[in-house]
């Protein structure tokens, strides 16, 4: 057992739950545009309008995933020339010992290897995950976020974040419910 | 300016899901068959079948480890029998759940979502068979890691310009990354499981395996990136696959197998029974887990298409393989086709021809495509005639070659009939403990086709 750390914030933030992806949207883009930046919508399957309306254009994915593609494409040039030139250079007929056409297949594998690989750590690493616990599954309703409802949770950590204020904005966005997300 | 035209009836499809369905049906349907069903005595039926014939592997990897290779078939010159002819044909079958998963998602197939887990489980058990089998073949299985790149004492390396190593490389990474890709699209699908499971012990497993995925929106457009850029990758890699399988024939200098239509030829085979294994394995799926509203007419008769459009350019490799033995005036390439199709082994090469390209032109009509019993025959038939087509590639050129001081004869043993039915078996309870623990169709992707999922009416390629 830990012991519970002493939190100025007792409360992680204030969630609300709507009934479509639409309102959702319009939820996300309200709360963007009143200020809030520290806040996250559920849904339970991607919804690319989300993607403006929340202002989220990570592309670190790509771009690692294309560090990886490379990296793995010289590993595997590298370590086939390597490997017939210099650790067992064997010399048959006079043909080149790089012989670059010949080592393309493994160059290629090794490419979709890494990058795949790449892709795949880098996108769970970059969500944080492993996290067995977190805030939001405190409340009971958020179940249905993996099911059919939608969610809107503002952190308390956003410095624009007043419990009362904040309740109240959720409100005027007509949601089903809101609800306070213990710690 | 065009007016828009109304296609006539016949060309109009149906919906991928029939109507009727909302977000917490799909998801309860699809969850309810893992979380809620009870097993029935149809399932512990058919994985007591699947469970014997695995034993076949059993005996047949023991007794080969105890005596060796010799307990084969195999002999000189046919040292490549069973083991290599069913290493190309599992590999092959897996490559419709790679084409579904991964090319079909980037040309934005929608109809797709209810099929690639399946599938893809297909692709992961059917490349699990299909390495065994070099390995076993090797003889001496305990020292298969001599195949790898690694600093040891004997001072050797793989050779790199061989087909052989590149092999290694390609099924080992397609294992890998087919894998990969099939845990990345089950991740979402775990959290609903563990959302809604009732008992606290499926809860915790399903809530590990999920890693605590909340459906946040900033985890979703990671996630979408990369599951973008994983097919991205794994399209040319299916690809890739079984041109390095071809590669093993197509750079030997044996008449039959050095031609250059081997790569092509072979992704499409691959393609062609991979979809007759999809299309075997799903039709009774669907009918007794009453899946039909979600895997719909539209998907078999699109299935049966493609298999179609496969067999039809593996016909035309048929055709040209004969046609390049006539063509080349080489004595050993004229004499190899003439001995494929009038030789010890032309009752096999014939049941090919009438498995693989007569059976499936009776796809050309609606009425089979949209009949799933005869779909399902024609399924199982292609599934054979393209296991024969690999015996008859494997066997007939090497049986005859050059020299006919050097011909010989090759006859399959008790043995490797065990050991293949054995990875029938395999495969089997694979697929039966797949269908019973996990989701077998993808939940989420499920609920982006439903009426009202999409806020924007996107173009959806038919």
């Amino acid at each position: 057992m830990s012991i519970q750390p002493i939190d100025e914030h007792p409360l992680y933030g204030l969630m609300a739950e709507f009934e479509s992806p639409g309102e959702l949207v319009e939820a996300a883009r309200l709360t963007r545009e009143a200020g809030f930046r520290k806040f996250d919508a559920f849904s339970p399957y991607p919804i690319h309008e989300l993607d403006d309306a929340m202002d989220l254009h990570d592309n670190r994915v790509s771009l690692y995933t294309l560090i990886g593609g490379l990296i793995g494409c010289v590993g595997g040039f590298g370590l086939a020339s390597w490997v017939q030139a210099v650790a067992l250079p064997l010399n048959i007929g006079g043909r080149p010992l790089i012989s670059a056409p010949m080592y393309i297949p493994i160059t290629f594998e090794c490419t979709v290897l890494v990058g795949g690989l790449t892709a795949a750590i880098s996108m769970i690493m970059m969500n944080g995950l492993p996290s067995p616990y977190h805030p939001v599954f405190n409340v009971e309703r958020f179940a249905n976020a993996s099911r059919n409802k939608f969610f809107l949770c503002i952190e308390s950590a956003d410095p624009h974040f007043d419990r009362d204020a904040t309740a109240s904005f959720l409100e005027s966005l007509n949601p089903e419910e809101v609800a306070e997300v213990a710690r | 300016m065009p007016q828009p035209v109304e296609l006539p009836s016949r060309f109009q499809v149906g919906p991928v899901i029939d109507e009727g369905h909302s977000l917490a049906s799909i998801s309860d349907k699809v969850g309810g068959i893992v979380l809620k069903r009870k097993t029935t005595l149809g399932w512990i039926l058919g994985f007591l079948i699947s469970f014997t014939l695995l034993q076949g592997l059993m005996a047949g990897a023991t007794w080969l480890f105890i005596k060796g290779v010799g307990i084969w078939g195999i002999n000189i010159p046919v040292g490549w029998g069973f083991a290599i002819v069913n290493f190309v044909w599992w590999i092959g079958i897996g490559h419709a759940g790679t084409l579904i998963s991964a090319i079909l998602l980037l040309l934005n197939q929608s109809w797709r979502n209810a099929i690639n887990r399946f599938a893809e489980a297909m692709t992961i058990f059917a490349v699990m068979c299909a390495g065994m089998f070099p390995v076993l073949h090797t003889g001496r299985p305990w020292l298969a890691y001599w195949l790898l790149p690694y600093p040891n004492t004997m001072d050797l390396w793989p050779q790199f310009r061989s087909p052989l190593v590149w092999d290694v490389f390609a099924v080992s990474t397609y294992l890998t990354i087919s894998a990969v890709f099939w845990y990345v699209g089950l991740i979402p699908d775990f959290a609903t499981l563990r959302d809604s499971a009732k008992h606290r012990w499926k809860a915790v497993i399903f809530g590990m395996l999920a890693m605590g995925w909340r459906s946040s929106a900033r985890h979703w457009q990671r996630y979408e990136k990369a599951a973008l850029l994983l097919a991205g990758l794994s399209t040319p890699l299916v690809v890739s696959v079984h041109t390095v399988v071809s590669f093993d024939f197509a750079v030997s200098m044996l008449p039959g197998w050095h031609t250059t239509i081997f790569p092509p030829y072979f992704v499409a085979g691959a393609i062609y029974s991979g979809f007759a294994m999809v299309l075997s394995l799903m039709i009774p799926v669907r009918r007794f887990y009453g899946l039909e509203d979600i895997i719909t007419m539209r998907h078999l008769n699109n299935m049966a298409k493609l298999t179609l459009t496969t067999g039809l350019i593996v016909g035309y490799g048929y055709i040209f393989e004969a046609f390049f033995g006539y063509y080349s005036a080489d004595i050993y390439e004229k004499f190899m086709i003439v001995n494929r199709m009038t030789g010890p082994y032309a009752p096999f090469y014939w049941t090919l021809i009438f498995c693989n390209v007569l059976t499936p032109q009776f796809l050309w009509f609606k009425r089979i495509r949209t009949n799933p019993l005869i779909l399902w025959i024609i399924s199982l038939v292609v599934n054979v005639g393209m296991w024969l087509e690999r015996f008859v590639i494997v066997i007939t050129s090497l049986h005859r070659d050059f020299l006919p001081s050097s011909w010989g004869i090759y006859w399959p043993t008790i043995w490797d009939w065990a050991v293949y039915f054995g990875t029938i078996g395999l495969f089997l309870t694979c697929i039966f403990l797949f269908i019973r623990a996990l989701p077998m169709i993808t939940i989420f992707e499920l609920r982006m086709l439903l009426p009202g999922a999409r806020l924007v009416k996107e173009p959806v390629v038919q």
